[in-house]
């Protein structure tokens, strides 16, 4: 068997595991879409009307609007915690040596854990959008291009996201230590243009806001379905993107080839 | 060299000041069962792990060859040749046991038919039939054991590491372990065997090596390591210090225990030294509570290489 045809094979046999890990258990991907639906109803409800005043007025329903894309990235950091936390508690079982034993495709046991994250991200993004769009949510004039491109950022920062959880899974000792590792995955978008513009922000915060992967890719993800500006966010976007992944995927794949303690 | 399994030359390893494995050299023939024996932090995990792949060996390590194969430069032709139960259980917890077992045969590339016939008999021959369909993590440690072994089976290794098997199993599954253990080398499988235990080394090695402090201190089968050392006893205990006292004085030769009121005279448990034991205690008119004949075993051995000064009373396991 050629070297790509054994990667491809051994790779969709973890993922096969991973799946039927989540499937089996999936009381930890369903607490973690808690957090983004509770923040939703919660800033849609409780604090639509004057968190409206902050994006120029329009009440409880443009705020829907404002909101909803970061949610949904948000929604991708708060699954990538899960991802760590798997990975964590995936090291300390003694299958990994199990597998490094055998004559697999060595990267195989990571991407099986990447995919099915990402899978699972996916399916949450359209849990929780689901929910959006059953509390009003709409897309302004998207059309086909903008869906499929509004997907693919999302499936992009899903990889990136969780090739860093991955790395983050496998410097933690055990899960605990991984849930505290993953924290800036939900932290980072309640420091972005997620709830409020950037430029509403005091301005020693601001380049914080600005100069970190949830701000351009949420603004890239409001231009796509609301039709606002996009401007170099895009660009910047996919570079977080890549960046973070190609990061995470040498990070990752280096702790996990070097020698268990 | 074509029929050894193992051929290890100097293996070394440290981890930070400490050194774990200092210079051991192993070699292993086709279908047998080697033994590689010592006390806990004796370095056998070590050389497990650096045998099987898992982790790398200190530069100035000699050559290592597993079936054949140069470890340094082919390890995956090396991990195609071994199978691998760790100290630790090696399964999934969190799937059942039958889809521990499929998963095992799709990374060995079976297709699914195979994989599934080899589970359905693998399962079978491990008796895990009825818990097939239950968690792993459900399992009784024996249970989790048998599944682990079964899991290294799938791919029909050639030759198998065991890390103490029977470490935290009851009697029964330990003898059970035994059995199946037993039952690979039939099929001409080599078995590479870690145990804390003499009398599992004792019952199932072809050959064992006696490891300490990172160094080999003997090897050779059982019964040329029960050489190496001076025969047994006859061991006489006393429930009155005053008795003990005056027997203590007649018998000169015996070595004293003094906390358990018991002598030990140098015996090799023939029917006539035994006798003439007998009649001189006699003779003297020493009556002993209890009287036991020790045969050297592998524990005097053990303590005796490893250095144990304080001696347990009697068999340990």
């Amino acid at each position: 068997m050629s070297s790509l045809a054994l990667a491809v094979r051994d790779s969709s046999t973890m993922l096969r595991r991973n799946l039927l890990h989540a499937r089996r258990y999936p009381s930890l991907t369903l607490n973690l879409l808690l957090t983004p639906i509770i923040l939703l109803l919660l800033f849609v409800y409780i604090f639509g009307n004057t968190m409206s005043a902050g994006i120029g007025g329009g009440g409880r329903s443009a705020y829907i609007a404002y909101l909803v894309p970061g949610l949904l990235l948000m929604t991708i950091g708060s699954t990538t915690i899960g991802t760590a936390v798997s990975v964590s508690n995936d090291m300390t079982e003694g299958i990994i040596a199990r597998f490094r034993t055998m004559a697999i495709h060595r990267g195989s046991v990571l991407i099986g854990h990447v995919i099915g994250s990402v899978l699972q991200s996916i399916a949450s993004v359209v849990l929780v959008g689901a929910v959006a769009v059953a509390i009003g949510f709409r897309s302004k004039d998207a059309g086909v291009l903008e869906w499929v491109a509004a997907f693919g950022l999302l499936v992009l920062f899903a990889l990136a996201l969780t090739w860093i959880a991955v790395g983050m899974g496998l410097i933690s000792p055990n899960a605990e230590a991984a849930s505290n590792n993953a924290l800036p995955m939900i932290l980072l978008p309640l420091l972005s243009s997620a709830f409020v513009p950037v430029d509403s922000m005091p301005g020693w915060f601001r380049p914080i806001a600005e100069y970190q992967p949830f701000t351009p890719a949420i603004e890239t993800l409001r231009g796509l379905l609301l039709g606002t500006d996009i401007g170099n966010n895009g660009w910047l976007a996919v570079a977080w993107c890549l960046g973070l992944t190609v990061l995470g995927y040498f990070w990752s794949t280096s702790k996990f080839n070097s020698d268990p303690k | 060299m074509t029929d050894l399994a193992i051929a290890a030359n100097g293996l070394r390893k440290s981890y930070g000041d400490k050194v774990v494995l200092d210079g051991v050299d192993l070699t292993v023939p086709e279908g047998t069962i080697f033994s590689l024996l010592g006390p806990n932090g004796a370095g056998k995990t070590t050389a497990v792990k650096i045998l099987s792949t898992l982790v790398s060996p200190d530069p100035g390590t000699g050559d290592i060859h597993i079936g054949g194969h140069d470890l340094a430069t082919a390890p995956q032709a090396v991990r195609a040749a071994i199978g691998v139960t760790g100290q630790f259980s090696a399964v999934d917890g969190l799937i059942t046991g039958e889809e521990n077992m499929l998963l095992m045969a799709d990374l060995h590339h079976l297709s699914k038919r195979e994989g599934r016939r080899v589970a359905a008999e693998l399962l079978e021959r491990f008796d895990l039939v009825e818990a097939a369909k239950k968690p792993a993590s459900t399992y009784s440690g024996g249970m989790k054991r048998r599944l682990d072994i079964a899991m290294t089976l799938v791919g029909s290794p050639r030759i198998i590491f065991l890390d103490e098997p029977t470490t935290g199993l009851d009697p029964r599954s330990r003898h059970n372990m035994w059995q199946i253990i037993r039952q690979l080398v039939t099929g001409g499988v080599t078995v590479f065997l870690t145990t804390q235990y003499l009398d599992e080394a004792d019952e199932l090695a072809d050959r064992i090596a006696v490891l300490n402090n990172g160094k080999i201190a003997a090897q050779g089968t059982a019964e040329e390591l029960k050489r190496l050392i001076p025969g047994g006893h006859v061991r006489l205990r006393f429930t009155d210090p005053a008795a003990y006292q005056s027997a203590a004085l007649t018998l000169r030769e015996a070595t004293r225990d003094d906390e358990a009121l018991a002598l030990q005279l140098p015996s090799d448990g023939s029917q006539r030294e035994l006798r003439s034991i007998l009649d001189w205690l006699d003779s003297t008119h020493i009556e002993a509570d209890e009287l036991t004949v020790h045969t050297p075993d592998l524990d005097d051995v053990f303590f005796a290489l490893t250095g144990g000064t304080d001696k347990p009373k009697e068999t340990v396991r």
